[in-house]
């Protein structure tokens, strides 16, 4: 028991996700900073801004609306966040514990923090906000079915394997799924999926700061802004750590290896904050679209290639 | 200095609220967070709503209609928070103070925690006037 609580809540959870998220969204900052010809924030930043929420600020709750369902919905978002943080760690550090890894599992839970968002955001009884819940709601119903996709092909391509213990292995025994055509397919689907799961740039119309005001989050503040903050932190690490368990042969602990896991992480991580920093906003109808038509054909590409070998 | 301040001078999300402005204001305002002056290597962000902010910003002459709109705004806002009035017609009203649309200058209608005059100020003016507000704090 007190093991498990150790995992969700020191190691490869809460704790530990929160922190290295933090470092990675301050990596994302200062790297759009750069782009841009700025100085960008210093290395603490993401602490003070969630320290300053959580500690120093009022939280408002909205008169029309409801209440409960505002509050509760951050702390289901972190909850979602913080467990698919530590299904996918768990296997990429290669701690062995009661959970084998389904990949399913690990899917519905990345989910529920954008559910979550809608929740909270449809409960705000704010105009924008329920703009930014129904952008979202379309976002999620576009891009789940292209994440399964991807998921699916590497199932496809690690011999029907469904646990992530599996397809680690069986990439690290063999060579990375990447280094294949089927493999780099699944790699670009994959990236635009976490594009949109993360809410950064092409895909960021559920909260467009300059046209709706941040739109689902528009009401939050203070600890409930915290929060969310914090689950964003958390899904900037479990995403690319599980796009690296899936196609980049995850995590090797030994010596310098450390290194290289380091250097894919903040690999993926900063083609993503690339990606972010050279496209401008995609219209919702062009999101639905490029993830229903364009992103589902490569993905039922990939698979087909997948099948045949390749 | 405790951990609690020091976390929230790190981190300053700043809200602008225009009212009649000539928009000479606004776009110094906007030069802060370009690259050449670059307000965010001191954690200070531009936000969209009001229940995100730190700091409000107010520059150009209150009207009459942006009375009401203003003190909405503020009530609206998280505390604690700080206002700070940008330009003259922010901080005295300028050349709108005798008008008859004229509602008074900012700190008629609610606390003003740092005046930054000019028509319109220098961004450095306005960075200068952050600091010494940053520094004035507990």
């Amino acid at each position: 028991m007190a093991v498990y609580l150790f995992y969700f809540l020191v190691f490869p959870g809460l704790i530990f996700a929160a922190v290295t998220g933090a470092f990675l969204s301050w990596f994302d900052r200062k790297i759009t900073a750069r782009v841009q010809f700025r100085k960008g924030p210093p290395l603490l930043q993401p602490f003070y801004d969630f320290f300053k929420l959580l500690l120093v600020k009022e939280t408002i709750l909205p008169k029309q609306g409801s209440p409960f369902i505002f509050l509760a919905a951050p702390v289901f978002a972190l909850f979602g966040a913080t467990m698919s943080a530590v299904f996918i760690l768990l296997p990429l550090f290669n701690i062995k514990s009661g959970f084998s890894g389904d990949l399913l599992v690990i899917f519905y839970l990345l989910t529920i923090p954008s559910f979550s968002y809608v929740a909270g955001s449809l409960a705000s009884g704010n105009p924008l906000a329920s703009v930014g819940g129904s952008r979202e709601m379309k976002l999620i119903i576009s891009y789940e079915m292209t994440f399964l996709l991807v998921i699916a092909g590497v199932i496809m391509k690690s011999s029907q394997n469904f646990d992530l213990y599996s397809v680690i292995s069986a990439q690290q025994v063999s060579s990375p799924f990447i280094g294949s055509i089927s493999g780099v397919l699944l790699f670009i689907v994959a990236v635009f999926c976490i594009q949109a799961k993360l809410g950064l740039v092409p895909f960021d119309m559920a909260e467009a700061e300059t046209e709706i005001n941040s739109g689902a989050f528009i009401e939050y503040s203070g600890v409930p802004y915290a929060l969310i903050k914090l689950t964003k932190y958390i899904m900037f690490l479990a995403l690319p750590a599980f796009l690296t368990g899936l196609l980049l042969n995850g995590f090797n602990l030994h010596g310098i290896n450390i290194l290289w896991a380091v250097l894919k992480l903040t690999g993926v991580v900063l083609l993503l904050t690339l990606i972010r920093n050279t496209n401008p906003r995609l219209k919702i109808k062009q999101a639905v679209s490029f993830f229903m038509i364009w992103m589902n054909l490569i993905a039922v590409i990939a698979i087909v290639l997948a099948y045949f070998g390749y | 200095m405790g951990f609690k301040s020091y976390c929230f001078k790190k981190s300053l999300w700043v809200f602008h609220f225009g009212g009649a402005s000539c928009n000479n204001c606004d776009i110094e305002i906007l030069d802060c967070l370009t690259p050449r002056y670059d307000l965010e290597r001191f954690g200070i962000l531009l936000v969209g709503s009001i229940r995100h902010a730190d700091v409000l910003l107010v520059n150009g002459s209150i009207n009459r209609k942006d009375k009401d709109r203003l003190l909405e705004l503020y009530q609206q806002a998280p505390k604690p928070i700080l206002v700070v009035a940008i330009g003259a017609c922010g901080c005295t009203g300028g050349i709108f103070a005798e008008g008859n649309t004229f509602a008074g200058p900012v700190d008629k209608i609610i606390p003003v925690d740092a005046y930054i005059p000019g028509c319109p100020p220098k961004p450095e003016a306005i960075i200068a006037g952050i600091v010494k507000l940053v520094k004035s704090l507990p």
